[in-house]
């Protein structure tokens, strides 16, 4: 019998992944924006999975919303990184100091 | 039995491309495994019944955000092997990290396991379709909410529009307001010349 608790490692290891994700690859802001993906799959896991063992459909409701805003978040990342591109020739996270920060 | 065997199949095929989509060498790799691990967290959520958000997912992910990240990667000339150079200084930091990261959450969720919330309750069979259901409550209850999530989405598109738009000088577009303002009085002469004249203009 499946359990909440199979779908929680599931996510947990996933969410572990995006992190691993994002530590690996510090320069690259491709991957990077994937391994965000990976972490957002995981969070909509956890929240499906509650939301069926729960019986309440609002955890659905809300993974949709994350969806969205995922959906938005990739679009605006990838239209800055587009830019950027254009401007340096290079993806590289350390030469993101036009702005001096 | 056979549902058993399904979420193993696809808990497996989503945890195995999401580590090849952090360790693949080409980026163009990444974003096939990315693709791959979503169709299988899609049949995850369809194992507990929720239909809507796995098509969902589908859809929007696949259909969308993954290409997206394709023509992103593809058509962008990138150096990707410079990219990764920090890749094994980072390796033994990041591993360590991930790990402690992961033995937390799964001790935080055995130690929370004693509560009622978490016991393996099987799922109560649905008194009507996952979609109908969904649908009732979001243009119910969360319509505002609903609407809110559009508004970001047209946010979203507008602001990538207007980030990767460029105004090129060498194009020659027609001048509408000249086009518009133009009668025909001013545009066509009546004319008719003599036997052997011809036409002046």
């Amino acid at each position: 019998m499946i359990g909440l608790g199979h779908y929680i490692v599931v996510a947990a290891i996933l969410f572990t992944i995006g992190v691993l994700g994002i530590f690996l690859n510090r320069r690259n802001v491709i991957l990077m924006l994937m391994a965000i993906e990976l972490i957002l799959l995981a969070v909509n896991i956890n929240l499906v999975a509650f939301s069926a063992y729960l019986g309440d459909l609002i955890g659905q409701v809300f993974a949709m919303f994350v969806l969205t805003v995922a959906a938005a978040e990739a679009a605006i990342g990838l239209a800055i990184l587009v830019t950027f591109f254009r401007r340096r020739g290079s993806i590289a996270v350390d030469d993101v100091n036009r702005m001096h920060g | 039995m056979i549902s058993i065997l399904a979420f193993y199949l696809f808990a497996t095929l989503t945890i195995a491309p999401a580590l090849a989509v952090v360790f693949a060498r080409n980026p163009v790799h990444s974003v096939l495994w990315l693709i791959v691990s979503f169709f299988n967290a899609a049949g995850l959520m369809l194992l507990v019944g929720a239909e809507f958000i796995a098509m969902l997912l589908v859809i929007v992910y696949v259909g969308a955000v993954a290409v997206l990240f394709l023509f992103v990667v593809m058509m962008l000339d990138i150096d990707f092997a410079q990219l990764r150079s920090g890749f094994t200084r980072n390796l033994p930091f990041g591993i360590i990290i991930a790990l402690v990261l992961l033995v937390e959450i799964v001790i935080a969720l055995f130690a929370h396991n004693a509560g009622p919330a978490l016991g393996n309750h099987p799922i109560a069979a649905a008194s009507q379709p996952n979609i109908v259901a969904l649908g009732q409550l979001l243009y119910s209850r969360y319509l505002f909410p609903f609407e809110i999530a559009g508004l970001i989405l047209l946010v979203a598109m507008i602001g990538a529009i207007v980030l990767t738009h460029r105004s090129r000088g060498d194009l020659r577009t027609p001048k509408v307001s000249r086009q518009i303002r133009r009668r025909p009085q001013d545009a066509i002469k009546l004319a008719e010349p003599g036997v052997g004249e011809g036409m002046k203009l």
